[in-house]
Protein backbone atom coordinates (compact mmCIF):
# COMPACT_ATOMS: atom_id res chain seq x y z
CA UNK A 1 0.00 0.00 0.00
CA UNK A 2 2.25 2.79 0.99
CA UNK A 3 5.00 2.18 -1.99
CA UNK A 4 7.74 3.12 0.08
CA UNK A 5 10.01 0.30 0.96
CA UNK A 6 10.24 -1.09 4.18
CA UNK A 7 12.15 0.47 6.94
CA UNK A 8 13.34 -3.16 7.92
CA UNK A 9 14.08 -5.01 5.12
CA UNK A 10 14.90 -8.38 6.93
CA UNK A 11 10.83 -8.47 7.47
CA UNK A 12 10.41 -9.18 4.00
CA UNK A 13 10.31 -12.60 1.99
CA UNK A 14 13.63 -12.64 0.11
CA UNK A 15 13.73 -11.71 -3.90
CA UNK A 16 15.99 -14.31 -3.83
CA UNK A 17 17.75 -16.53 -1.85
CA UNK A 18 20.29 -19.51 -2.23
CA UNK A 19 20.57 -22.19 0.31
CA UNK A 20 23.49 -24.34 0.87
CA UNK A 21 24.67 -23.76 -2.73
CA UNK A 22 27.83 -25.57 -3.40
CA UNK A 23 29.56 -25.72 -6.44
CA UNK A 24 32.79 -27.37 -7.73
CA UNK A 25 34.95 -26.74 -11.20
CA UNK A 26 36.51 -29.95 -11.72
CA UNK A 27 38.42 -31.15 -8.25
CA UNK A 28 38.17 -27.44 -7.12
CA UNK A 29 35.20 -26.52 -4.76
CA UNK A 30 34.69 -23.13 -5.86
CA UNK A 31 31.45 -22.43 -3.64
CA UNK A 32 30.56 -24.56 -0.38
CA UNK A 33 27.62 -24.70 1.19
CA UNK A 34 26.90 -20.74 0.90
CA UNK A 35 23.52 -18.84 2.03
CA UNK A 36 22.73 -15.90 1.13
CA UNK A 37 19.33 -13.50 0.55
CA UNK A 38 18.36 -10.32 -1.02
CA UNK A 39 14.93 -8.85 -0.17
CA UNK A 40 13.03 -5.79 -1.32
CA UNK A 41 14.93 -2.55 -0.60
CA UNK A 42 18.48 -3.82 0.83
CA UNK A 43 21.87 -3.55 -0.29
CA UNK A 44 23.72 -6.57 -0.28
CA UNK A 45 27.54 -6.46 -0.89
CA UNK A 46 29.50 -9.57 -1.70
CA UNK A 47 33.25 -9.04 -0.29
CA UNK A 48 36.05 -11.37 -0.85
CA UNK A 49 39.84 -11.94 -2.46
CA UNK A 50 40.51 -12.63 -5.96
CA UNK A 51 39.05 -16.10 -6.67
CA UNK A 52 36.58 -16.31 -3.70
CA UNK A 53 33.68 -17.15 -5.96
CA UNK A 54 31.81 -13.76 -5.61
CA UNK A 55 31.23 -13.66 -9.49
CA UNK A 56 30.61 -17.41 -9.58
CA UNK A 57 27.89 -17.03 -6.44
CA UNK A 58 26.09 -14.10 -8.37
CA UNK A 59 25.92 -16.13 -11.57
CA UNK A 60 24.49 -19.48 -9.77
CA UNK A 61 21.91 -16.84 -7.97
CA UNK A 62 21.14 -15.34 -11.70
CA UNK A 63 20.67 -19.10 -12.99
CA UNK A 64 23.80 -18.53 -15.49
CA UNK A 65 25.42 -21.72 -13.74
CA UNK A 66 23.40 -24.72 -12.16
CA UNK A 67 24.83 -24.88 -8.64
CA UNK A 68 26.03 -28.63 -7.76
CA UNK A 69 23.95 -29.56 -5.03
CA UNK A 70 21.71 -26.85 -2.48
CA UNK A 71 18.63 -24.49 -4.30
CA UNK A 72 18.27 -21.28 -5.40
CA UNK A 73 14.60 -19.86 -4.75
CA UNK A 74 13.40 -16.55 -7.12
CA UNK A 75 10.44 -15.06 -5.79
CA UNK A 76 7.86 -15.47 -8.79
CA UNK A 77 7.87 -13.30 -11.60
CA UNK A 78 11.25 -11.48 -10.55
CA UNK A 79 12.79 -8.62 -12.95
CA UNK A 80 16.17 -9.17 -12.57
CA UNK A 81 18.71 -6.46 -13.85
CA UNK A 82 22.02 -7.38 -14.64
CA UNK A 83 25.47 -5.35 -15.06
CA UNK A 84 28.11 -7.42 -15.46
CA UNK A 85 31.97 -7.44 -14.83
CA UNK A 86 32.50 -6.13 -18.37
CA UNK A 87 31.09 -7.08 -21.56
CA UNK A 88 32.70 -7.87 -24.97
CA UNK A 89 31.59 -6.16 -28.18
CA UNK A 90 32.56 -7.47 -31.44
CA UNK A 91 32.06 -4.75 -34.69
CA UNK A 92 30.94 -7.35 -36.87
CA UNK A 93 27.32 -6.71 -35.64
CA UNK A 94 26.40 -3.56 -36.82
CA UNK A 95 23.97 -2.60 -33.35
CA UNK A 96 23.92 0.87 -31.83
CA UNK A 97 23.33 1.63 -28.40
CA UNK A 98 19.44 2.46 -28.57
CA UNK A 99 19.10 -0.83 -30.08
CA UNK A 100 21.05 -2.32 -27.45
CA UNK A 101 19.52 -1.19 -24.68
CA UNK A 102 16.09 -1.41 -26.05
CA UNK A 103 16.40 -5.54 -26.96
CA UNK A 104 14.20 -7.33 -24.94
CA UNK A 105 12.68 -4.47 -23.10
CA UNK A 106 11.44 -1.46 -26.02
CA UNK A 107 11.02 2.14 -24.63
CA UNK A 108 10.59 5.64 -26.29
CA UNK A 109 13.94 6.95 -26.93
CA UNK A 110 12.95 10.17 -24.49
CA UNK A 111 12.96 7.42 -22.03
CA UNK A 112 16.30 6.27 -23.09
CA UNK A 113 18.14 9.68 -23.06
CA UNK A 114 16.48 10.11 -19.24
CA UNK A 115 18.16 7.08 -17.91
CA UNK A 116 20.78 7.43 -19.56
CA UNK A 117 21.81 11.10 -18.36
CA UNK A 118 20.68 9.62 -14.94
CA UNK A 119 23.73 7.43 -14.54
CA UNK A 120 25.82 10.42 -16.34
CA UNK A 121 26.50 9.08 -19.94
CA UNK A 122 27.28 10.76 -22.49
CA UNK A 123 24.49 11.14 -25.47
CA UNK A 124 25.78 8.18 -27.43
CA UNK A 125 22.35 6.34 -28.16
CA UNK A 126 23.44 6.47 -32.22
CA UNK A 127 26.21 5.21 -31.84
CA UNK A 128 27.38 1.91 -32.52
CA UNK A 129 27.94 -0.34 -29.29
CA UNK A 130 31.43 -1.69 -30.37
CA UNK A 131 32.95 1.87 -30.54
CA UNK A 132 32.11 3.50 -27.29
CA UNK A 133 34.50 3.08 -24.51
CA UNK A 134 34.91 0.46 -21.70
CA UNK A 135 33.72 3.16 -19.34
CA UNK A 136 30.37 4.35 -21.29
CA UNK A 137 29.61 1.05 -21.87
CA UNK A 138 29.18 -0.02 -17.78
CA UNK A 139 27.23 2.97 -17.88
CA UNK A 140 25.12 1.69 -20.87
CA UNK A 141 24.69 -1.51 -19.13
CA UNK A 142 23.86 -0.01 -16.13
CA UNK A 143 20.66 2.29 -17.51
CA UNK A 144 19.91 -0.63 -19.68
CA UNK A 145 19.50 -2.34 -16.46
CA UNK A 146 17.28 -0.09 -14.66
CA UNK A 147 15.17 0.42 -17.94
CA UNK A 148 13.81 -2.65 -17.32
CA UNK A 149 12.47 -1.11 -13.66
CA UNK A 150 14.31 -4.46 -12.01
CA UNK A 151 13.12 -5.75 -8.38
CA UNK A 152 16.26 -7.10 -8.23
CA UNK A 153 19.68 -5.14 -9.69
CA UNK A 154 22.33 -7.35 -9.72
CA UNK A 155 25.81 -5.70 -10.28
CA UNK A 156 29.26 -7.73 -10.47
CA UNK A 157 32.01 -5.19 -10.10
CA UNK A 158 30.29 -3.15 -12.18
CA UNK A 159 31.88 0.11 -12.43
CA UNK A 160 35.63 -1.09 -12.51
CA UNK A 161 36.26 0.46 -16.09
CA UNK A 162 34.58 4.12 -14.64
CA UNK A 163 36.80 6.49 -12.73
CA UNK A 164 36.95 6.73 -9.16
CA UNK A 165 34.94 9.95 -8.51
CA UNK A 166 32.35 8.73 -10.23
CA UNK A 167 31.87 5.48 -9.28
CA UNK A 168 31.10 7.03 -5.38
CA UNK A 169 28.43 8.60 -7.04
CA UNK A 170 27.32 6.05 -8.96
CA UNK A 171 27.13 4.13 -5.99
CA UNK A 172 25.36 6.89 -4.04
CA UNK A 173 23.35 7.01 -7.62
CA UNK A 174 22.27 3.28 -7.17
CA UNK A 175 21.73 3.62 -3.48
CA UNK A 176 18.93 7.07 -4.40
CA UNK A 177 17.37 5.14 -6.80
CA UNK A 178 17.08 2.07 -4.00
CA UNK A 179 15.13 4.31 -1.80
CA UNK A 180 12.93 5.86 -4.57
CA UNK A 181 11.94 2.64 -5.95
CA UNK A 182 12.91 0.12 -3.39
CA UNK A 183 14.44 -2.69 -5.19
CA UNK A 184 16.63 -5.24 -4.00
CA UNK A 185 20.80 -4.50 -4.78
CA UNK A 186 23.09 -7.60 -4.63
CA UNK A 187 26.68 -6.13 -5.46
CA UNK A 188 30.31 -7.41 -5.99
CA UNK A 189 32.70 -4.59 -4.76
CA UNK A 190 36.48 -4.92 -3.95
CA UNK A 191 36.17 -1.24 -2.88
CA UNK A 192 35.98 -1.48 0.61
CA UNK A 193 35.57 2.46 1.29
CA UNK A 194 32.16 2.40 -1.10
CA UNK A 195 30.98 -1.07 0.74
CA UNK A 196 31.11 0.53 4.07
CA UNK A 197 29.41 3.58 2.94
CA UNK A 198 26.26 2.47 1.56
CA UNK A 199 25.21 -1.19 2.45
CA UNK A 200 23.15 -2.73 4.66
CA UNK A 201 24.28 -6.16 4.63
CA UNK A 202 28.09 -7.47 4.13
CA UNK A 203 28.59 -11.48 3.00
CA UNK A 204 32.65 -11.87 3.19
CA UNK A 205 32.92 -14.96 1.03
CA UNK A 206 35.99 -17.35 1.07
CA UNK A 207 34.24 -19.98 -1.02
CA UNK A 208 32.44 -20.49 2.07
CA UNK A 209 30.59 -17.30 4.04
CA UNK A 210 32.98 -16.89 6.34
CA UNK A 211 30.67 -14.17 8.36
CA UNK A 212 27.70 -11.73 6.98
CA UNK A 213 26.26 -8.84 9.04
CA UNK A 214 26.17 -5.30 8.99
CA UNK A 215 29.46 -3.41 7.71
CA UNK A 216 30.72 -2.43 11.33
CA UNK A 217 29.83 -6.24 12.66
CA UNK A 218 31.27 -7.56 10.14
CA UNK A 219 34.66 -5.70 10.13
CA UNK A 220 35.37 -6.65 13.39
CA UNK A 221 34.71 -10.28 12.62
CA UNK A 222 37.89 -12.29 13.46
CA UNK A 223 37.43 -14.14 9.73
CA UNK A 224 37.36 -10.85 8.19
CA UNK A 225 40.45 -9.52 9.94
CA UNK A 226 42.36 -12.60 8.94
CA UNK A 227 41.27 -12.37 5.43
CA UNK A 228 41.48 -8.64 5.19
CA UNK A 229 44.07 -7.67 7.80
CA UNK A 230 43.76 -5.73 11.08
CA UNK A 231 45.28 -2.41 9.68
CA UNK A 232 42.14 -2.47 7.01
CA UNK A 233 39.42 -3.88 9.97
CA UNK A 234 41.09 -0.73 12.17
CA UNK A 235 40.77 1.66 8.84
CA UNK A 236 37.56 0.45 8.25
CA UNK A 237 36.01 1.28 11.60
CA UNK A 238 37.97 4.73 12.20
CA UNK A 239 36.28 5.78 8.71
CA UNK A 240 32.52 4.33 9.59
CA UNK A 241 32.42 6.24 12.73
CA UNK A 242 34.13 9.27 11.57
CA UNK A 243 31.59 9.20 7.87
CA UNK A 244 28.74 7.08 8.66
CA UNK A 245 25.81 8.30 11.13
CA UNK A 246 22.65 9.56 10.91
CA UNK A 247 20.59 11.93 13.03
CA UNK A 248 18.14 11.17 15.04
CA UNK A 249 14.76 13.55 15.11
CA UNK A 250 16.72 15.82 18.09
CA UNK A 251 19.57 15.64 15.92
CA UNK A 252 21.88 13.75 17.77
CA UNK A 253 24.20 11.57 15.58
CA UNK A 254 23.64 8.08 16.06
CA UNK A 255 25.96 6.17 13.95
CA UNK A 256 25.47 2.51 13.19
CA UNK A 257 27.76 1.33 16.47
CA UNK A 258 24.98 2.69 18.37
CA UNK A 259 22.37 0.33 17.20
CA UNK A 260 21.74 -2.56 19.57
CA UNK A 261 25.76 -4.04 19.43
CA UNK A 262 25.73 -6.81 17.03
CA UNK A 263 27.69 -9.31 16.55
CA UNK A 264 28.13 -10.66 12.82
CA UNK A 265 26.52 -13.95 12.29
CA UNK A 266 28.86 -16.43 11.77
CA UNK A 267 27.97 -18.37 8.59
CA UNK A 268 26.69 -22.08 9.64
CA UNK A 269 30.33 -23.93 8.31
CA UNK A 270 33.50 -23.41 8.87
CA UNK A 271 36.89 -25.16 8.57
CA UNK B 1 15.57 -21.78 -70.31
CA UNK B 2 15.53 -25.51 -69.70
CA UNK B 3 13.96 -26.85 -66.98
CA UNK B 4 17.06 -28.40 -65.50
CA UNK B 5 18.89 -24.73 -65.25
CA UNK B 6 15.15 -23.30 -63.82
CA UNK B 7 15.55 -25.75 -61.09
CA UNK B 8 18.86 -25.35 -60.39
CA UNK B 9 18.24 -21.42 -59.82
CA UNK B 10 15.22 -21.84 -57.96
CA UNK B 11 17.35 -24.32 -55.58
CA UNK B 12 19.85 -21.99 -55.05
CA UNK B 13 17.62 -19.10 -54.16
CA UNK B 14 16.40 -20.98 -51.89
CA UNK B 15 19.40 -22.09 -50.23
CA UNK B 16 20.47 -18.64 -50.01
CA UNK B 17 17.48 -17.40 -48.70
CA UNK B 18 17.92 -19.88 -45.51
CA UNK B 19 22.01 -19.51 -45.62
CA UNK B 20 21.84 -15.64 -45.32
CA UNK B 21 20.42 -14.66 -42.38
CA UNK B 22 21.73 -17.85 -40.49
CA UNK B 23 24.99 -16.89 -42.13
CA UNK B 24 24.87 -13.48 -40.03
CA UNK B 25 24.85 -15.32 -36.90
CA UNK B 26 27.61 -17.60 -37.67
CA UNK B 27 29.69 -14.51 -38.12
CA UNK B 28 28.49 -12.75 -35.42
CA UNK B 29 29.09 -16.08 -33.12
CA UNK B 30 32.18 -16.90 -34.86
CA UNK B 31 31.19 -20.14 -35.66
CA UNK B 32 32.26 -20.59 -38.88
CA UNK B 33 34.13 -23.62 -37.64
CA UNK B 34 32.08 -24.87 -35.93
CA UNK B 35 29.89 -25.05 -39.67
CA UNK B 36 32.84 -26.38 -40.77
CA UNK B 37 32.90 -29.60 -38.71
CA UNK B 38 29.04 -30.30 -38.94
CA UNK B 39 29.72 -29.93 -43.39
CA UNK B 40 31.87 -32.88 -42.46
CA UNK B 41 29.06 -34.80 -41.45
CA UNK B 42 27.34 -34.88 -44.80
CA UNK B 43 29.25 -37.51 -46.09
CA UNK B 44 27.86 -39.93 -43.70
CA UNK B 45 24.40 -38.16 -43.59
CA UNK B 46 24.59 -39.42 -47.55
CA UNK B 47 26.01 -42.38 -47.02
CA UNK B 48 23.25 -43.39 -44.33
CA UNK B 49 20.45 -41.78 -46.45
CA UNK B 50 21.22 -44.31 -49.28
CA UNK B 51 21.61 -47.10 -47.08
CA UNK B 52 18.40 -46.45 -45.11
CA UNK B 53 16.46 -44.96 -48.80
CA UNK B 54 15.93 -41.79 -47.48
CA UNK B 55 16.18 -38.47 -49.15
CA UNK B 56 20.16 -37.44 -48.36
CA UNK B 57 18.66 -34.10 -47.65
CA UNK B 58 16.70 -34.94 -44.72
CA UNK B 59 19.57 -37.97 -43.72
CA UNK B 60 22.40 -35.29 -43.40
CA UNK B 61 19.82 -32.66 -41.57
CA UNK B 62 19.14 -35.58 -38.92
CA UNK B 63 23.77 -36.58 -38.58
CA UNK B 64 24.16 -32.72 -38.49
CA UNK B 65 21.66 -32.18 -35.94
CA UNK B 66 22.92 -35.09 -33.88
CA UNK B 67 26.37 -33.99 -34.26
CA UNK B 68 24.99 -30.13 -33.30
CA UNK B 69 23.51 -32.14 -29.99
CA UNK B 70 26.71 -34.25 -29.37
CA UNK B 71 28.95 -30.94 -29.98
CA UNK B 72 26.39 -29.23 -27.19
CA UNK B 73 26.91 -32.03 -24.33
CA UNK B 74 30.92 -31.99 -24.84
CA UNK B 75 30.58 -28.54 -24.56
CA UNK B 76 30.04 -28.37 -20.96
CA UNK B 77 33.09 -30.47 -19.47
CA UNK B 78 35.93 -27.68 -19.32
CA UNK B 79 39.07 -30.06 -20.12
CA UNK B 80 39.20 -30.17 -23.65
CA UNK B 81 38.57 -26.52 -25.40
CA UNK B 82 35.42 -26.12 -28.07
CA UNK B 83 38.02 -25.62 -30.90
CA UNK B 84 39.89 -28.79 -30.51
CA UNK B 85 36.89 -30.89 -30.04
CA UNK B 86 35.17 -29.92 -32.96
CA UNK B 87 38.71 -30.97 -34.89
CA UNK B 88 38.44 -34.17 -33.41
CA UNK B 89 34.64 -34.82 -33.75
CA UNK B 90 34.53 -33.22 -37.94
CA UNK B 91 36.86 -35.96 -38.57
CA UNK B 92 35.60 -38.77 -36.52
CA UNK B 93 32.20 -37.90 -38.15
CA UNK B 94 34.03 -37.88 -41.73
CA UNK B 95 36.02 -41.01 -41.33
CA UNK B 96 32.73 -42.57 -40.36
CA UNK B 97 31.27 -41.45 -43.28
CA UNK B 98 34.19 -42.63 -46.06
CA UNK B 99 34.28 -46.16 -44.30
CA UNK B 100 30.67 -46.52 -44.59
CA UNK B 101 31.08 -45.27 -48.28
CA UNK B 102 33.62 -47.55 -49.24
CA UNK B 103 31.08 -50.73 -49.08
CA UNK B 104 28.34 -49.13 -51.17
CA UNK B 105 29.49 -49.04 -55.33
CA UNK B 106 26.45 -46.51 -55.74
CA UNK B 107 27.35 -43.96 -53.39
CA UNK B 108 30.74 -43.89 -54.87
CA UNK B 109 29.73 -42.93 -58.30
CA UNK B 110 27.79 -40.03 -56.79
CA UNK B 111 30.49 -38.88 -54.14
CA UNK B 112 31.96 -36.15 -56.26
CA UNK B 113 28.31 -34.88 -56.63
CA UNK B 114 28.41 -34.41 -52.77
CA UNK B 115 31.92 -33.49 -51.93
CA UNK B 116 31.47 -30.41 -55.28
CA UNK B 117 27.67 -30.20 -55.38
CA UNK B 118 25.02 -30.73 -58.00
CA UNK B 119 23.37 -27.82 -58.82
CA UNK B 120 22.09 -28.95 -62.18
CA UNK B 121 20.67 -31.84 -60.45
CA UNK B 122 18.09 -30.32 -57.99
CA UNK B 123 14.99 -31.83 -58.17
CA UNK B 124 11.46 -31.56 -57.73
CA UNK B 125 11.29 -33.05 -53.96
CA UNK B 126 14.91 -31.70 -53.73
CA UNK B 127 13.08 -28.04 -54.12
CA UNK B 128 9.89 -28.70 -51.74
CA UNK B 129 12.91 -29.87 -49.22
CA UNK B 130 14.98 -26.46 -49.75
CA UNK B 131 12.09 -23.64 -49.95
CA UNK B 132 10.77 -26.05 -47.11
CA UNK B 133 13.86 -25.66 -45.16
CA UNK B 134 14.00 -21.66 -46.04
CA UNK B 135 10.25 -21.22 -44.68
CA UNK B 136 10.89 -22.75 -41.76
CA UNK B 137 14.29 -20.95 -40.63
CA UNK B 138 12.70 -17.95 -41.84
CA UNK B 139 9.84 -18.24 -39.62
CA UNK B 140 12.17 -19.49 -36.32
CA UNK B 141 14.28 -16.76 -37.02
CA UNK B 142 11.65 -13.78 -37.22
CA UNK B 143 9.81 -15.34 -33.83
CA UNK B 144 12.92 -15.82 -31.74
CA UNK B 145 15.26 -12.71 -33.47
CA UNK B 146 14.93 -10.86 -30.39
CA UNK B 147 16.18 -13.59 -28.00
CA UNK B 148 18.48 -14.75 -30.73
CA UNK B 149 20.12 -11.22 -30.68
CA UNK B 150 20.41 -11.24 -27.23
CA UNK B 151 22.22 -14.18 -26.84
CA UNK B 152 24.75 -13.55 -29.22
CA UNK B 153 26.01 -10.04 -27.85
CA UNK B 154 26.16 -11.77 -23.96
CA UNK B 155 24.74 -14.88 -23.16
CA UNK B 156 24.82 -14.21 -19.33
CA UNK B 157 22.81 -10.90 -19.56
CA UNK B 158 20.55 -12.73 -21.48
CA UNK B 159 20.30 -15.71 -19.28
CA UNK B 160 19.74 -13.25 -16.36
CA UNK B 161 17.37 -11.27 -17.94
CA UNK B 162 14.80 -14.74 -18.77
CA UNK B 163 16.02 -15.53 -21.98
CA UNK B 164 15.88 -19.23 -22.51
CA UNK B 165 19.76 -19.91 -23.39
CA UNK B 166 20.12 -23.30 -23.89
CA UNK B 167 16.77 -23.58 -26.12
CA UNK B 168 17.64 -20.47 -28.28
CA UNK B 169 21.07 -22.00 -28.60
CA UNK B 170 19.60 -25.64 -29.72
CA UNK B 171 17.18 -23.70 -32.27
CA UNK B 172 20.39 -22.41 -33.75
CA UNK B 173 21.71 -25.52 -34.47
CA UNK B 174 18.72 -26.89 -35.75
CA UNK B 175 18.27 -24.23 -38.23
CA UNK B 176 22.00 -24.54 -38.79
CA UNK B 177 21.71 -27.78 -39.00
CA UNK B 178 19.17 -27.06 -41.95
CA UNK B 179 20.76 -24.61 -44.22
CA UNK B 180 23.83 -27.29 -44.50
CA UNK B 181 21.35 -29.95 -45.41
CA UNK B 182 19.96 -27.81 -48.11
CA UNK B 183 23.63 -25.89 -48.95
CA UNK B 184 25.30 -28.97 -49.61
CA UNK B 185 23.24 -30.45 -52.59
CA UNK B 186 24.14 -26.79 -53.89
CA UNK B 187 27.51 -26.08 -53.53
CA UNK B 188 28.44 -29.40 -52.20
CA UNK B 189 30.03 -30.68 -48.81
CA UNK B 190 33.50 -28.86 -49.01
CA UNK B 191 31.66 -25.33 -49.89
CA UNK B 192 28.80 -25.52 -47.99
CA UNK B 193 29.96 -23.36 -45.29
CA UNK B 194 31.41 -20.09 -47.73
CA UNK B 195 27.41 -20.52 -48.95
CA UNK B 196 26.44 -19.84 -45.24
CA UNK B 197 29.74 -17.01 -44.30
CA UNK B 198 30.96 -15.51 -47.09
CA UNK B 199 27.80 -13.61 -48.33
CA UNK B 200 27.77 -12.60 -44.51
CA UNK B 201 31.18 -11.12 -44.72
CA UNK B 202 30.43 -9.50 -47.28
CA UNK B 203 27.35 -7.95 -46.00
CA UNK B 204 29.03 -6.07 -43.25
CA UNK B 205 29.84 -3.16 -44.47
CA UNK B 206 26.81 -2.41 -46.31
CA UNK B 207 24.69 -2.64 -42.73
CA UNK B 208 23.87 -0.47 -39.85
CA UNK B 209 21.50 -2.88 -38.38
CA UNK B 210 21.61 -6.62 -37.52
CA UNK B 211 18.32 -6.59 -39.79
CA UNK B 212 20.10 -4.98 -42.42
CA UNK B 213 22.78 -7.11 -42.57
CA UNK B 214 20.70 -9.89 -42.65
CA UNK B 215 18.84 -8.39 -45.94
CA UNK B 216 21.91 -7.83 -47.69
CA UNK B 217 23.39 -11.06 -46.65
CA UNK B 218 20.45 -12.66 -48.22
CA UNK B 219 20.66 -10.49 -51.36
CA UNK B 220 24.27 -11.10 -51.78
CA UNK B 221 23.75 -15.17 -51.37
CA UNK B 222 20.73 -14.64 -54.36
CA UNK B 223 22.63 -12.69 -56.91
CA UNK B 224 26.05 -15.36 -56.29
CA UNK B 225 23.88 -17.77 -56.99
CA UNK B 226 22.42 -16.65 -60.09
CA UNK B 227 25.45 -15.20 -61.36
CA UNK B 228 27.87 -18.18 -60.63
CA UNK B 229 24.90 -20.71 -62.90
CA UNK B 230 25.22 -18.44 -65.80
CA UNK B 231 28.87 -17.92 -65.65
CA UNK B 232 28.95 -22.18 -65.21
CA UNK B 233 26.61 -22.41 -68.18
CA UNK B 234 28.01 -19.70 -70.17
CA UNK B 235 31.85 -21.38 -69.70
CA UNK B 236 31.09 -24.69 -68.65
CA UNK B 237 32.98 -24.45 -65.53
CA UNK B 238 31.66 -25.99 -62.26
CA UNK B 239 28.48 -24.10 -60.59
CA UNK B 240 29.22 -24.93 -56.98
CA UNK B 241 32.58 -23.06 -56.97
CA UNK B 242 31.47 -20.43 -59.56
CA UNK B 243 28.93 -19.59 -56.97
CA UNK B 244 31.19 -19.54 -54.17
CA UNK B 245 34.21 -17.10 -56.57
CA UNK B 246 31.36 -14.52 -56.95
CA UNK B 247 30.50 -14.17 -53.48
CA UNK B 248 34.09 -14.13 -52.69
CA UNK B 249 34.55 -11.51 -55.38
CA UNK B 250 31.56 -9.42 -53.66
CA UNK B 251 33.17 -9.82 -50.29
CA UNK B 252 36.49 -8.72 -51.75
CA UNK B 253 34.75 -5.55 -53.03
CA UNK B 254 32.97 -4.68 -50.28
CA UNK B 255 36.27 -4.11 -48.22
CA UNK B 256 36.62 -0.96 -50.38
CA UNK B 257 33.26 0.34 -49.08
CA UNK B 258 33.66 2.42 -45.90
CA UNK B 259 32.39 0.76 -42.92
CA UNK B 260 28.61 1.83 -42.62
CA UNK B 261 26.55 2.06 -39.31
CA UNK B 262 25.98 5.29 -36.96
CA UNK B 263 28.51 7.55 -37.00
CA UNK B 264 29.68 8.72 -33.79
CA UNK B 265 28.32 12.46 -34.64
CA UNK B 266 24.52 11.88 -34.85
CA UNK B 267 24.30 10.88 -31.44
Amino acid sequence: MTGAPSRDPSEAAPLVEARGVSLRFGRRSVLDAVDIAVRAGEIVTLIGLNGAGKSTLIRVILGILEPDSGEVLQSPGLRVGYVPQHMQRDPVMPITVERFMTLGSPAPRKALQRVLDEVGGDPILGHPLAEISGGEMQRVLLARALLREPQLLVLDEPLAGVDVTSQSDLYRLIADIRDRRGFGVLLVSHDLHLVMAATDTVVCLNRHVCCTGRPQAVLRHPEFISLFGQHLSETFAVYQHAHDHRHDALGEPLSIEADPPEQARPAGRHR
Amino acid sequence: MEDFVLRALGGGIGAALAAGPVGCFVVWRRMAYFGTALAHAVLLGVALGFLLQIEPIVAVFAICLLLAVCLLLLERQRVISVDALLGVLAHAVFAAGLVVVAFMERVRVDLIGYLFGDILSVGVVDLWLIFGTAAVVTAALAWQWSNLLAVTLNQDLAAAEGVPVERIRFLFLFLLAGVIAVGMKIVGMLLVVALVIVPAAAARRMAATPEQMAVASTAIGIASVAAGLFVSLLWDIPAGPAIVLVASGIFAASLLIPVRGPSREDG
